[in-house]
């Protein structure tokens, strides 16, 4: 099992609460997405996941790791072991894309002709090999996001959690996006994914859970709410 | 893939050994450090320039008291009284007496310069040649130089003081030392005020550094926040800060030492004029080796412990949201 969740509570310091009492399993290898209006807390689980929060109460395994027991000098090593892609991309703009990609490596003491190696597979990965020298500002939205996510397997994690992924893309570059992330899942990488493309979703087949107001919705009233 | 074996998780692979690569990490990030700065010359330049005037002027202050003591330390062992002689004495005399002070336990020798060698030499040294030739008589009294034994106290040289005043042939005794002594006292107070002088600029130099590193530190938020986010911890963040207080110390240091040695230089052709005036072959003191290394190494120090400040304080606040 790779993501597990039990009773968990986020409550923040208004009182209001993003996650109430949220139980869940995710398996190895699979590619599983949330869904969920904004505000449903389908944030809040990729943030648990990747400890930028700690839960109020609950427990948040990720790969036998109780987040609980992870001590706060030890954040970083354990968000090493998670690739993250985020909507905004947060791409650094003051240097190439081959260094941006670079990045989780140089963080983690790669040697650099181990680092350069792996960036050029990565990017080969998404297809931007022949872009490794630009800056990501010449870069297209949906090419950007596509160096976001080399950047987040550059370091071959098991588990990748993308936050919104395709939020800025049009419908062909999120099916392209898309049709990445499958390629990692069929070797072997566990992914969870924040989405509101029910759309594309469909379309790609994949197993969905839906929140709403920080519990589990139930399968037959998300299937009406979204026609 | 456990949080204490991150490593092998994420590097299975390592081209070279643990510490070349801490090694070669902290190079590129120096290296990356330098750039940053080269990036932004005037900005750089400026700060650079203000950490060496401010660790150049007590440098200065410490090189002119050096100077002043090398320069007093020829008088230091001038322990001797300078007797002039009643005028109308001969100079048999003169030797007379010398003979007689020569006896004294509280004397170790005594020398007789006679009214004729005192004027030949004062001619040669003075540069009033001219005039003095214009004298009809020699208007210098002889002189005993009496120097007293070591053996001597503050108390016995007093008493020595007032008895070879007392004696009937002395016209004046005067102790050539007391000046000395004062001056150095001086030098001892002024050096101490350019100590304290020179704390309170190196707290300047470490608040001008770690509000610079802080402004970087600003200016950089979301790169820290990535880099944050993406598994680095505050070491890493920290890193280039502190390399580049490393640099605007070092810089700044190299300045103040070009500051001081062209202050030198602009001082040789006066100074060179003065000693030519007083037959002396007075040279200025420059900053030895060590000297100069540990100037680079206050700036260097200062560089990293006002960077260290900032980056301590404020790396920690910035947490991916």
């Amino acid at each position: 099992m790779m993501i597990q969740l039990d009773d968990v509570t986020k409550r923040f310091p208004g009182g209001q609460e993003a996650l109430s009492g949220l139980s869940l399993t995710i398996d190895k290898g699979e590619m599983l997405f949330i869904t969920g209006h904004s505000g449903a807390g389908k944030s809040t689980l990729l943030r648990l996941i990747a400890l930028i929060e700690r839960p109020t109460s609950g427990q948040v395994i990720v790969d036998g790791q109780n987040t609980r027991r992870v001590k706060r000098r030890k954040i970083p090593a354990y968000r090493r072991q998670i690739g993250m892609v985020f909507q905004d991309h947060k791409l650094l703009y003051d240097r190439p894309v081959s260094d941006n990609v670079a990045l989780p490596l140089v963080i983690a003491g790669v040697g650099h002709r181990e680092a350069s190696r792996r960036v050029r597979a990565a990017l080969d990965q998404v297809g931007l090999l022949h872009k490794e020298k630009q800056n990501p500002e010449t870069l297209s939205a949906g090419e950007q996001q596509r160096v976001g996510i080399a950047r987040a397997i550059v370091t071959r994690p098991k588990l990748l959690i993308a936050d919104e992924p395709t939020g800025n893309l049009d419908p062909d570059l999120s099916l392209e996006v898309m049709r990445i992330f499958r390629r990692f899942n069929e070797v072997g990488v566990t992914l969870l994914i924040a989405s509101h493309d029910i759309a594309l979703i469909d379309r790609m087949g994949c197993s969905r859970i839906a929140l709403e107001d920080g519990k589990l919705a139930a399968e037959e009233e998300e299937d009406i709410s979204w026609p | 893939m456990a949080v204490t074996r991150h490593s092998d998780a994420v590097a299975p692979v390592r081209s070279s050994g643990a510490v070349s690569t801490w090694f070669t990490r902290h190079v590129s990030t120096s290296v990356g450090s330098l750039g940053r700065l080269f990036r932004q010359p005037f900005a750089s330049l400026m700060i650079i320039l203000v950490i060496a005037v401010t660790l150049a002027i007590p440098a200065a202050l410490n090189l002119v008291i050096k100077n002043a003591r090398s320069v007093s330390a020829g008088w230091d062992n001038a322990l001797d009284f300078s007797m002039y002689l009643k005028r109308g004495l001969d100079e048999s005399e003169a030797q007379g007496l010398a003979r007689l002070i020569q006896q004294r336990a509280d004397v170790e020798s005594v020398q007789l310069i006679t009214a004729g060698d005192a004027l030949i030499e004062f001619k040669q040294q003075s540069g009033f040649g001219a005039a003095l030739d214009q004298l009809s008589e020699n208007p210098l009294p002889h002189t005993l130089v009496v120097r007293p034994s070591s053996a001597n106290t503050s108390q016995s040289m007093i008493l020595l003081h007032e008895e070879l005043a007392n004696l009937p042939e002395a016209d004046v005794v005067q102790v050539d030392t007391e000046w000395v002594q004062r001056f150095h006292a001086i030098l001892d107070i002024v050096k101490q005020a350019i100590a304290i002088g020179a704390s309170l600029l190196g707290v300047a130099i470490i608040v001008i550094i770690g509000n610079t590193i802080r402004l970087d530190i600003q200016n950089r938020r979301d790169e820290i926040e990535v880099t944050k986010l993406i598994g680095a911890s505050n070491a890493f963040v920290r890193r280039p800060f502190l390399w580049s207080g490393f640099w605007y110390g070092l810089f700044g240091g190299a300045l103040a030492l070009g500051l001081v040695q062209y202050g030198l230089f602009l001082l040789k052709d006066p100074v060179a004029r003065l000693a030519g005036l007083y037959q002396s072959d007075m040279t200025v003191l420059s900053l030895t080796l060590a000297e100069s290394l540990s100037l680079l190494g206050i700036g260097v120090l200062l560089g990293l412990v006002g960077s260290w400040f900032a980056a301590a304080r404020h790396m920690r606040r910035i947490e991916p949201r």
